[in-house]
Order: structure tokens, then C-alpha cells, then sequence
């Protein structure tokens, strides 16, 4: 089984990300970056597949050389190979154009099984995944909380707001998965020092045969940025005899029981 | 000839970080530090004090500190890890910021048992416990410390003396770390051929242990009293390699190469915690951070931290050069328990009562200092080969 699990490098989330005034691109720049804690899960859940159902794992990240630590991260939890894409022209690429160069190196790379995380946990946009399905024209299945192959289809847990669906899909997919999906492990000492032994392919924009794909074409445009509006107080229940029921008629009100 | 003069730079500091020291990490370095302090915050650290509090060794982590690969790290071959000198400091800071107790056993299971295996024991001894020992499934000790013999460990009263081709060991060990949990104990003992080391298993017949549990520092740690009544051993359990307390001494400067790290880890903690909370306390309507005597107090530690770090890293790139003498170990030894000491002392004044409970680490950090302050080598018995060594003058006796 042919594994490939999407990755990225971001701004440590535990530091707050600061914005750059006159781009609104986050400042990646003399920040610590770190993997994103979010596609540690679709690192996991590769490395599962494939330690039940034989084959390999290559992570693939777009972003700056320092996208490296990203991806070397992943190699020493396990994975097997890296690609890395970092071209100047994608500084500033918006989620399309990500999920286009991301596409392209994956098909180039071949893959029964695309994982990534439902969202990065610094841009959010939530749609690369999807995207990406839509490019390779595979299914996508989003939102998983649990993922299983039989041989021949893959089992998904698919979190929605009610609940949670079952979803089968023949391979080749894509799947996006949530934090929890997994315990991910953490990189042991022989896995960080095997990891530069591990093959690196570096791609820029030519290779892949996507010149262009930066800002310029990018098909949107941040125009204004705004802080998050305060959320409001809570309201407190004191307890006159009544407080359960005060509570249950307030959840009963907004529909939540 | 005229320097020309570089281009104004702003540059930006990084409070966290005042000297760029992580850049003197490799990138794998800084994985194992990260993969470390991520390790003991999900796992170690939401326990520790409670640990502490109660004088539990947190036995459940062993298993995972193996799978990370921390035991025997430094060593290569028999299931070790193989990593740099600064590898092993980098983790052996992460685990004394969590708790000296940690970084203790990860040392002696490490430094002290492992190693004293791995330089001076034979190939079935290195096939047999090596890798049980870096696998943690098993855990081993190391008993060179006396009731009555501390720092001038040559009068020690443990004999072997060889009888019908077995050896028979007679006599006590003082304040062993892992002792009690240990499945193989690396003893020292006075034989007529000179000082000699075995592996003694738990199963040994007439070898007891006892806990010592009153004790006000490193109560995270297990610390014991080995006691051998007629403990018969085969020739076979003799490391061979080990022929006099020389040996015994290369282990522990293996040991106190790691507390140079993990000195400036605790005091990380310590300075960390203090420098919070001086943000947040209020005193006369301002933050007591506002207040010159608390900013000098802030600085001086920084900066010593900084001091302590970099002479840390230049002792791992020395060892890794292959060029450590134990005088440079003695001399960052001493100076960064010391300083970590003092730090964790100072950051305590800063969070006044508070800083006393286990609400916030630095007095436990400040009472497992006390240890580290006088355990592998007492910091008067450093001062002594360092001021030998610059004077030519040998002041021991």
C-alpha cells in the first residue's frame, strides 16, 4: 500500500502567530516553527496502514526549506520517504494553488491512500484536502475519526454535526482526519537519527510543471483582516431550588437536548 | 587597513532564548529536545509533584523513556541509540526541568549501570543485560557509595574475596539510586587484587535492599541500602575490564557530564516559573516585575542560565570531539549545580509562600538541587581536582 500523507510546517501555535500589516500573510519569519500538531494524526494513521497492510509512507510538504524540519519530523516518527516542494513563486499561494501543487506531486508520486489533516492550524481553510481529491479525480472522505482497510475498502468514521457516519471508499482516496483519530507516537531517538539517511526529493515549481502557480495566480486576495469579536459573557445560573430545570429549559430553548 | 564596517542589522532577540543557543543544535538535537519536553509534558510532568509528594518513583514512565530510546542513549551497539554527547545533555536537560529525580534515573540506568557495562564488562555480559537494560525492561544500579565512604570511596569496607572459583561479597552500599527496582546491580568492592566490580542480580541469595524514605529531596526517585550477607557470585559476574576504582570514576564522570545539562534545565524551570509570575503578582500597584530589585534578580538568573548552557554545550561538543578531560567535567559540574542552586533559591524569593508548595516547581527543584549539589562528586570534592589541577597541588590529603 502507497501512503501519502500531506504535511506542513507552521508558526509554533503556542506562541500567538502575528500578522504581517501590509501582506496579512502570517509572519513565518524568526518564529519557531514546528510541525503542525494536526497532521502528527495523518502521520499516525499512515504509519498504521501500512504496518498492517505492508508498503510505505512519503509525507509531501510545500513551504519554505525550512518546511524540511516539518517533513524530517515525519520521517523520524516512521515515515519512509520525504518531498518536499519550495519554489519563491508559492510564497503567498492560497488553498487552490496549494492544493494544486500538492496534487501534482502526489500523482507524480503515486498513492492508493492520501491522508491530511481536515485543516492547518494556521491558515484554516479547511478545503486542501478536498481539493486535492477533486484534482486526482479519487474520493475524498473527510472528517475521519477512525480509518480501517479490509483489502479492498477502506472503512471511515466520518464525525459530523449529529454524529457520525460510516463510509466506505475503494483505494486510491483521499482521506482527511481529526485530531484524535490516533495516539500519534513520538519520533524515538533512532527514528530522528535514521531520518537523514531517508530519501529526500526536493521539487520546485518546473519539476512539477506548474510555473505560475504563485500569488499572481492566486484566486484570492486577503483584503482586510479584523481581531475576533469578544465573545459575550455567559450567563451564570445560581441555584434557588430550580437551577436543573433553569438549565435544561435554556439547553431545550437552543435546541441543544 | 581599514575594517569595513558590516551594514546596521536589526536584529531580533528572542527573550526565550537571549544567546541563539538552539541554534548551536543541530536539527536532529533540537528534534530529541523537542520530542523530549513533549514526551514529559503530556506523560511526566501532570504527575510529578504528586509523585514527589507522596515519594513514588514514577515507574510507569520507564517504558517509555525506552521506547524514546533516552536509556544508554550515548551508547552504541546492543540495542543503544548511538545519539551525540549533546543529544544525550539536551535530554538530560528536558528531564531535570520536569525533575531531578528523572534525569537521576535515566543517569545511573544510563551512565552509570549501562555504561559501566558497556566500557568494562564481557561480550556475554554486554549480549545479556545491554539491551534488557536500554529496552527498560529492565533496570539496573549502581553501588559504589558506602555508609561510611562518600567521597573518598577507596576506603570502602564491601569485599569479595574469591572462594572455590566464586566470589563472596560481604558488606553494605549507602544511598543508591534505583536500588530497590533495580534488577542488576553494578557493585564495587575491595578484593585482595585490588577494587573490583560485579553484577549482582535482584534473585542473588543473602542480597537485601531497604528504602530510604525520609528523605526531603529527590523523592520522585527511589534511593536505597544494599546490604550483602555472604552474596555468592561466579567469576562470570565480575566485569572484567573493571581493575580498579579508575574504572568506577570513568562511569561517574559519564554522570556528571549529563548534570551539567540537566543542572540548567531545573533552573530553567525555576527561572521560567518566577518570571511568570512576576508578571502577574501585584505589589504597590504594579506588577512586583516592575520593581528594579525583582528585574535584578530576573536578570541575574537569565544570565546565569546562559552561562551554564553554553559551558554545557561546549563540554558536549568536546565529548563529542573525543577531547573531554574529567577536570572540564568538574568544572561545569560544580559551577551549574551551583548556579542552578541559586537560581531556584533567588526565583523562590520571587514567589514568596508560594514558591514553597508544590502548586509551583521550584522548591522542589530547590530541595533535589541539594542532592545533585553533593551527589557524584560533593562540590567541595570538584573544587578540589579543579584547584589540583591549576595549582599542581594536591589538596585531598
Amino acid at each position: 500500500m502507497k501512503v501519502v500523507v500531506c504535511v506542513k510546517q507552521i508558526p509554533d501555535p503556542n506562541t500567538p502567530g502575528q500578522l504581517d500589516p501590509s501582506t496579512h500573510y502570517l509572519k513565518r519569519d524568526g518564529v519557531e516553527v514546528v510541525l503542525d500538531p494536526g497532521d502528527e494524526f495523518g502521520v499516525e494513521a499512515g504509519l498504521q496502514l501500512v504496518e498492517k497492510h505492508g508498503g510505505e509512507v512519503t509525507v509531501v510538504s510545500m513551504g519554505p526549506e525550512r518546511g524540511l524540519d516539518a517533513v524530517r519530523k515525519a520521517l523520524a516518527m516512521g515515515a519512509h520517504k520525504g518531498v518536499l516542494i519550495t519554489d519563491d513563486q508559492l510564497r503567498g499561494s492560497d488553498a487552490l494553488t496549494t492544493a494544486r501543487v500538492l496534487a501534482a506531486a502526489i500523482g507524480r508520486e503515486g498513492f492508493d491512500v492520501v491522508i491530511a489533516a481536515t485543516e492547518s492550524t494556521d491558515g484554516y481553510t479547511g478545503v486542501v484536502p478536498q481539493a486535492i481529491a477533486e484534482l486526482l479525480d479519487v474520493p475524498a472522505v473527510t472528517f475521519a475519526t477512525s480509518l480501517e482497510y479490509d483489502g479492498s475498502l477502506l472503512h471511515v468514521r466520518r464525525q459530523t454535526e449529529a454524529g457520525h457516519d460510516l463510509v466506505e471508499a475503494p483505494l486510491p482516496a483521499v482521506v482527511s482526519v481529526t485530531a484524535g483519530v490516533n495516539e500519534p507516537r513520538y519520533p524515538s531517538l533512532k527514528g530522528i537519527m535514521g531520518a537523514k539517511t531517508k530519501p529526500m526529493d526536493r521539487f520546485n515549481l518546473v519539476d512539477l510543471g506548474l510555473e505560475g502557480a504563485g500569488a499572481a495566480s492566486a484566486g484570492e486576495t486577503i483584503v482586510a483582516v479584523a481581531a475576533a469579536p469578544q465573545r459575550a459573557a455567559g450567563e451564570i445560573v445560581k441555584d434557588e431550588g430550580d437551577a436543573a430545570k433553569r438549565i435544561a429549559d435554556f439547553l431545550a430553548a437552543k435546541k441543544v437536548i | 587597513m581599514t575594517a569595513t564596517r558590516p551594514a546596521r542589522q536589526r536584529v531580533a532577540l528572542d527573550v526565550d532564548d537571549l544567546y541563539g543557543i538552539d541554534e548551536l543544535l543541530t536539527p536532529d538535537e533540537r528534534l530529541v529536545r523537542n520530542t523530549v519536553r513533549a514526551f514529559l509534558g503530556d506523560r511526566a510532568l501532570p504527575a510529578i509533584a504528586e509523585h514527589f509528594e507522596q515519594g513514588t518513583f514514577p515507574r510507569e514512565l520507564v517504558g517509555g523513556l525506552a521506547e524514546l530510546g533516552l536509556l544508554g542513549m550515548h551508547l552504541h551497539g546492543y540495542g543503544c541509540a548511538g545519539a551525540s554527547a549533546v543529544a544525550y545533555g539536551v535530554a538530560c536537560e528536558e528531564l531535570e526541568a520536569c525533575d531531578s529525580g528523572l534525569r537521576s534515573f535515566v543517569s545511573v540506568q544510563g551512565s552509570l549501570a549501562m555504561s559501566a557495562i558497556h566500557f568494562f564488562g564481557s561480550e556475554a555480559q554486554k549480549e545479556r543485560f545491554l539491551p534488557e537494560l536500554a529496552a527498560g525492561r529492565a533496570i539496573g544500579c549502581f553501588a559504589l557509595t558506602e555508609p561510611d565512604a562518600g567521597s573518598d570511596p577507596a576506603v570502602m569496607r564491601t569485599r569479595a574475596r574469591r572462594d572455590d572459583g566464586d566470589w563472596v561479597i560481604n558488606g553494605t552500599k549507602m544511598w543508591i539510586t534505583n536500588g530497590s527496582i533495580a534488577d542488576v546491580a553494578v557493585v564495587w568492592a575491595a578484593t585482595d587484587e585490588g577494587i573490583r566490580a560485579f553484577l549482582v542480580e535482584r534473585s542473588a541469595r543473602d542480597f537485601s535492599t531497604r528504602d530510604i524514605h525520609d528523605k526531603l529531596s529527590l523523592r520522585a526517585s527511589v534511593t536505597s541500602e544494599l546490604a550483602f550477607d555472604s552474596v555468592r557470585v561466579s567469576d562470570e559476574a565480575r566485569l572484567p575490564e573493571a581493575t580498579s576504582l579508575g574504572a568506577a570514576l570513568a562511569c561517574l564522570n559519564e554522570a556528571r557530564y549529563g548534570i551539567a545539562w540537566g543542572a540548567m534545565g531545573a533552573a530553567r524551570s525555576c527561572f521560567d516559573t518566577a518570571l511568570a509570575y512576576s508578571r502577574e503578582r501585584h505589589a504597590f500597584g504594579k506588577p512586583i516585575a516592575a520593581f528594579q530589585m525583582t528585574q535584578q534578580k530576573l536578570v541575574d538568573m537569565a544570565t546565569a542560565i546562559v552561562q551554564g548552557r553554553l559551558m554545557a554545550h561546549r563540554l558536549g561538543t568536546l565529548k563529542d570531539a573525543g577531547g573531554l578531560h574529567p577536570v572540564q567535567v568538574s568544572v561545569a559540574k560544580r559551577a551549574n549545580v551551583r548556579a542552578a542552586l541559586d537560581v531556584a533559591r533567588t526565583s523562590r524569593t520571587i514567589l514568596g509562600a508560594n514558591g514553597l508548595t508544590l502548586q509551583y516547581p521550584v522548591s522542589r527543584h530547590m530541595a533535589n538541587l541539594e542532592t545533585v549539589l553533593t551527589y557524584e562528586g560533593t562540590e567541595e570534592v570538584h573544587t578540589l581536582i579543579v584547584g589540583r589541577a591549576l595549582t599542581g597541588l594536591d589538596a585531598f590529603s
